[in-house]
């Protein structure tokens, strides 16, 4: 099995994505949706792609972030579906998904890889 | 092998025969061919007279579109069956068609009958049975003065209100010494009479028209057998109905002395593959004029013609009816005459507020056998159960229509005692049992169950009792089920309302900590967002609350399909000067913004990436605008008309009275969006009759009116209060929002609110005119709060760099979102299509 080493992409400072909200990345073209979950005094990142499969608009970055049945998930700002932020799956239709990155803070800066 | 099934007319009986065999799965046994002889679908006979709200006769329809196609039925209208050939087994309609067939199913109904008395057929006289004959009585009614109703029967007063409507002097003639002789007696039928005439309508009581022949003044004279005499322009015959059995004879098929087709327990005629039900059917001697037995009717045929399914039977049906004529409350339960042997009765005659109640027990004082009802009929869903049920009556009947003076409520009766098998909608055939698995299974408000079992949406006077039902239930399930906001908190948001409001507490962090779980979501984000901004009124973007907003709060803006925003300014009351327009039209021509005038008489401006909305914005407030709330479940618009500054029927200056109430309620949170009109003039050019709260102006002040509806279900406002001055306007508007926003459930519009509010109106009315609960003090110093601490939002966004900041499409470019195309249309932008952007994009990617 090969090993590909992971490049970290630097994107933005910490405080530029507010605690519990998104913010759309662009790398490579690409463009990414970046959560910030806060509980407790601990920040999670998570990244998935940011065009939703519903409305084909770029706007998943733009949604409302929570947690159903334990799942943390952020719910299209358009018709609403939620998508679970670790996995990019649709709690309300199996066949749609959302790609998801790597992401991490390194010295209080957003770092991703695509 | 096919199986031929054919329905002859196409009525609300005919057409719930193919809803129910529709519904058993099993209709694709047959091949099935529906007759109608009006020239449209089955249409809401029940209702026929709220053909003139509209005056459209696609708001009666009851075929759902494609009914008909998705289940395989032939349905022909506009042509009739003239002949059953039964030893062949055909059937010849009248424009030649000829079918052979297994099985028939009369549904023709019956027919208005009219007295032979000479000129019965002259012009202008008419029947009240189709949508032809409203309209027809329509076109006349244009050209009249006068108009009678012969018939004091429930159907001649309902023809009567339909006169009264159209402008005529309209009077009603009855043969009977009283009205509605079948269902009411002496006490209640003069106390009914006096009530319609009050209303403006002339009662002729023990009048035997002999002849109807040319007037003086106007169209007919008729005359009476007392030698009296009445001028008219226009006559509507409602005297009594006549079932439509000639098919019944013409094939030689069992019929009643009187008319009628003979039929058993299975609605099967003499005949057995001739089922009749409806009203052209007579089953134990009798016809039954009235819907529910006629549904009855329908589930027992569909239940013999399909082999092994669980047999209902058609075993008699209850004649008990509560309606609205003109007005006036009316009920008739069972035995109201007290015709039965022995029977004892009591009755409550209040002449004051012209109520008459009377019930009819049995001779040992233990059942209700009957009961009239008029000027008031909140006790009809429990005395209905007390006959139908045989429940036993407490020890003194009377309690149950005598008014409770010490405020507690009398013999009323708790649903406990009700058996699951207890009938609660007799018009749908729902018991008390279907309810309450329907409650258990999720369904835990009056619109839900009603969609979900069909129970209140016939004649609807079983409502109240369907609710208590509901309520019973949900309380023993402890609520918690249905109620809770999310699964989040284990709250309601009138809980949740209060808890904020009494533990002072002013963010979500703090109250998820106390009082939830998890990391929220969605639903009650937004929704506790909302009450914060109610009780504290702080910034919607502040540190705390932002991330709580829904998108279209979040950036200030309504998100359209691509991800792009709408800009509404707020126009209060629809006034603008020429200079603020000019400003509109350069803001956007200088950023290419679609523009269009909105339904709220102002204008939207669409297409705005997220990070031009606080360059957008900064150029309109610099103009003088402020943020319209288009966004927020918040006050959206006060409709205006011109009034009374330049029209000439104005009363009041309704623009200057649209302008300062949208002004001191801009910017108010609350559980679904508010909309408010002012009209000058009962003309009511603004619509204010749609509107959450809709003032009309009088002579005298306003009239305020609540809880109106456009949108999905429309609903008419209810006159609330008469003649205010605009102070007391006020006070009641301030306590009518506080109250709203602090019961009612999350995006529950005030019509839907109203709807459900146990006690409706009246209670509403005590609360915030007679102050029942000594709130009004507590809600209009919140109301005043709010006033004070208004803040256009967008002017504060503007002024804040980090709050600007997040409006930037990415979070480490400038780049614009590529994804979005606009193309051109009409001389503006619109986005592209699918098939357009990838084009586009394409094209872009190639250059
Ligand atoms: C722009 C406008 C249509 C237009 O071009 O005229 C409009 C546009 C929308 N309406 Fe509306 N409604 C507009 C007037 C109305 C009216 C007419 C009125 O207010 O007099 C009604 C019926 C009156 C009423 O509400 O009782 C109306 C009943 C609705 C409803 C149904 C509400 C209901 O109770 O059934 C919705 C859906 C909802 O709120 O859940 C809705 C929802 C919407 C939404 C928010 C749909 C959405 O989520 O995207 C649309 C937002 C467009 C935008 O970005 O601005 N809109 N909408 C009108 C804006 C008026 C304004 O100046 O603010
Ligand atoms: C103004 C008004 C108000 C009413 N209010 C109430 C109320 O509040 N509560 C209540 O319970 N009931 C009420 N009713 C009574 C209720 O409407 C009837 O009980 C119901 O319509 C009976 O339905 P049906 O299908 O048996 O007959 P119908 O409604 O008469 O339908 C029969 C259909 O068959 C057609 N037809 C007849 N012969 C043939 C043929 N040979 N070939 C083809 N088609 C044929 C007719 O044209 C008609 O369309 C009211 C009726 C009216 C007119
Ligand atoms: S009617 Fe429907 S499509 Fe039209 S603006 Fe309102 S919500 Fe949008
Ligand atoms: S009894 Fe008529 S709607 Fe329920």
């Amino acid at each position: 099995m090969s090993h590909t080493e992971t490049h970290w992409q630097d994107i933005c400072h910490l405080d530029a994505i507010v605690p519990n909200a998104g913010r759309c990345a662009l790398v490579k073209g690409e463009q990414i949706a970046i959560f910030r979950v806060k509980k407790n005094g601990n920040d999670a990142l998570y990244a998935v792609h940011n065009h939703d499969p519903f409305s084909q608009a770029n706007v998943i970055s733009r949604g409302i972030v929570g947690s159903i049945d334990g799942k943390i998930v952020v719910a299209s700002p358009i018709y609403k579906q939620h998508f679970c932020l670790k996995t990019g799956s649709c709690l309300e239709d199996d066949t749609a998904q959302l790609k998801t990155y790597p992401v991490r803070i390194e010295n209080n800066r957003v770092q991703l890889s695509a | 092998m096919s199986n031929q099934l054919i329905v002859i007319g196409n009525g609300p009986v005919g057409h719930k025969f193919l809803e129910s065999l529709v519904a058993s799965g099993q209709a694709d046994q047959f091949e099935i061919t529906v007759f109608g002889e009006e020239p449209r679908h089955a249409y809401d006979r029940v209702h026929l007279t709220a053909w003139f709200e509209s005056r459209e006769a696609a708001s009666l329809n009851m075929v759902p579109d494609g009914f008909y196609q998705a289940n395989s039925i032939r349905c022909i209208s506009g042509d009739k069956i003239i002949s059953i050939d039964r030893e062949h087994k055909r059937v010849t309609s009248e424009q030649g068609e000829e079918l052979s067939y297994d099985k028939i199913i009369l549904a023709t109904g019956s027919f208005p009958f009219v007295p032979p008395v000479p000129g019965h057929d002259r012009e202008n006289t008419f029947v009240y049975r189709t949508i032809e004959d409203l309209e027809a009585i329509t076109a006349a009614a244009a050209n009249s003065r006068v108009g009678t109703v012969v018939g004091g029967g429930l159907l001649g007063l309902e023809a009567a209100k339909a006169l009264k409507e159209l402008d005529l002097k309209t009077h009603v003639v009855e043969f009977a010494p009283r009205l509605m002789m079948v269902q009411v007696d002496d006490g209640g039928g003069s106390l009914l009479r006096g009530k319609i005439e009050d209303l403006g309508v002339s009662v002729h009581t023990g009048k035997n028209t002999q002849n109807i022949g040319d007037g003086d003044e106007c169209f007919h004279k008729m005359s009476f057998a007392d030698d009296s005499e009445l001028e008219t322009d226009l006559i509507v015959f409602s005297a009594g109905i006549r079932p439509r059995d000639e098919l019944g004879k013409q094939c030689g098929l069992e019929m009643g002395e009187r008319g009628g087709i003979v039929i058993n327990d299975h609605c099967q005629t003499s005949d057995e593959a001739i089922y009749a039900i409806g009203e052209v059917a007579l089953w134990g001697g009798r016809i039954y004029g009235l819907i529910a037995p006629g549904n009855a009717m329908a589930q027992a045929a569909v239940d013999h013609l399909l082999p092994g399914a669980t047999a209902s039977e058609f075993t008699g049906a209850d004649m008990s009816t509560k309606l609205k004529l003109m007005g006036v409350d009316v009920a008739s339960i069972g035995d109201a005459h007290g015709n039965s042997e022995g029977a004892l009765s009591y009755s409550y005659v209040n002449e004051a507020d012209e109520i008459y109640k009377k019930i009819v027990v049995s001779p040992d004082k233990k059942h209700l056998l009957g009961a009239v009802l008029v000027g008031e009929a909140n006790d009809y869903g429990t005395l209905l159960q007390f006959a139908l049920n045989k429940i036993e009556l407490p020890e003194n009947p009377e309690s149950l229509i005598l008014p409770a003076l010490d405020g507690v409520s009398a013999g009323g009766l708790g649903v406990d005692m009700l058996p699951d098998s207890a009938q609660i909608c007799s018009c749908n055939n729902i018991s008390k049992g279907t309810l309450v698995e329907a409650v258990q299974s999720g369904c835990c408000n009056i619109g839900d169950l009603k969609t979900a079992t069909n129970a209140a949406t016939g004649c609807g006077g079983c409502t109240a009792l369907v609710t208590q039902i509901m309520n019973a239930e949900m309380e023993k399930l402890g609520m918690e089920v249905n109620t809770d906001l999310c699964e989040h908190f284990p709250y309601t948001r009138q809980d949740i309302y209060n808890l904020v409001r009494v533990e002072k507490i002013h963010s979500f962090e703090q109250l998820i900590e106390q009082h939830g779980s998890g990391h929220g979501c969605d639903i009650c984000k937004p929704t506790i967002a909302s009450i914060l901004a109610t009780c504290w009124n702080d910034h919607i973007l502040d540190d705390q609350h932002h991330v709580l907003q829904d998108t279209n709060d979040y950036f200030m803006a309504n998100m359209q399909k691509d991800g792009t925003y709408s800009v509404v300014p707020r126009v209060a009351g629809g006034e603008i000067t020429p200079d603020k327009l000019i400003v509109l039209g350069q803001v956007a021509k200088k950023y290419d913004l679609y523009t269009k005038i909105t339904g709220g008489q102002r204008v939207d401006l669409f297409g705005a990436r997220a990070e031009t909305l606080p360059l957008i914005w900064r150029e309109l407030i610099d103009a003088g605008f402020e943020s319209g709330h288009a966004y927020g479940k918040a006050l959206r618009t006060v409709k205006s008309c011109v009034g009374s500054s330049w029209c000439r029927y104005g009363v009041q200056d309704s623009v200057g009275a649209a302008i300062n109430i949208e002004n001191r309620y801009r910017g108010l949170r609350s559980p679904h969006k508010l909309k408010m009109a002012v009209s000058g003039c009962t003309r009511e050019c603004a619509e204010a009759q749609c509107k959450d709260v809709g003032i009309i102006a009088t002579e005298n002040g306003f009239n305020m009116y609540v809880c109106g509806n456009g949108g999905m279900k429309p609903r008419h406002a209810d006159l609330f209060a008469t003649d205010l001055d605009y102070d007391t306007l006020i006070k009641y508007i301030d306590r009518f929002f506080m109250f709203y926003i602090r019961t009612a459930d999350r995006l529950q519009r005030t019509s839907v609110w109203m709807e459900n509010m146990e006690g409706g109106l009246d209670y509403l009315k005590s609360i915030i005119i007679d102050d029942k609960l000594g709130l009004c003090e507590e809600l209009e110093a919140e109301m005043a709060h709010i006033v004070d601490t208004y803040q256009c939002e967008w002017k504060t966004t503007i002024e804040d760099p980090e709050k600007v900041q997040r409006f930037n499409h990415f979070v480490n470019s400038s780049n614009a979102d590529s994804n979005v195309v606009f193309v051109r249309e009409r001389q503006q932008i619109r986005p592209a299509n699918e098939v357009e952007r990838k084009d586009l994009i394409n094209l872009k990617e190639i250059a």
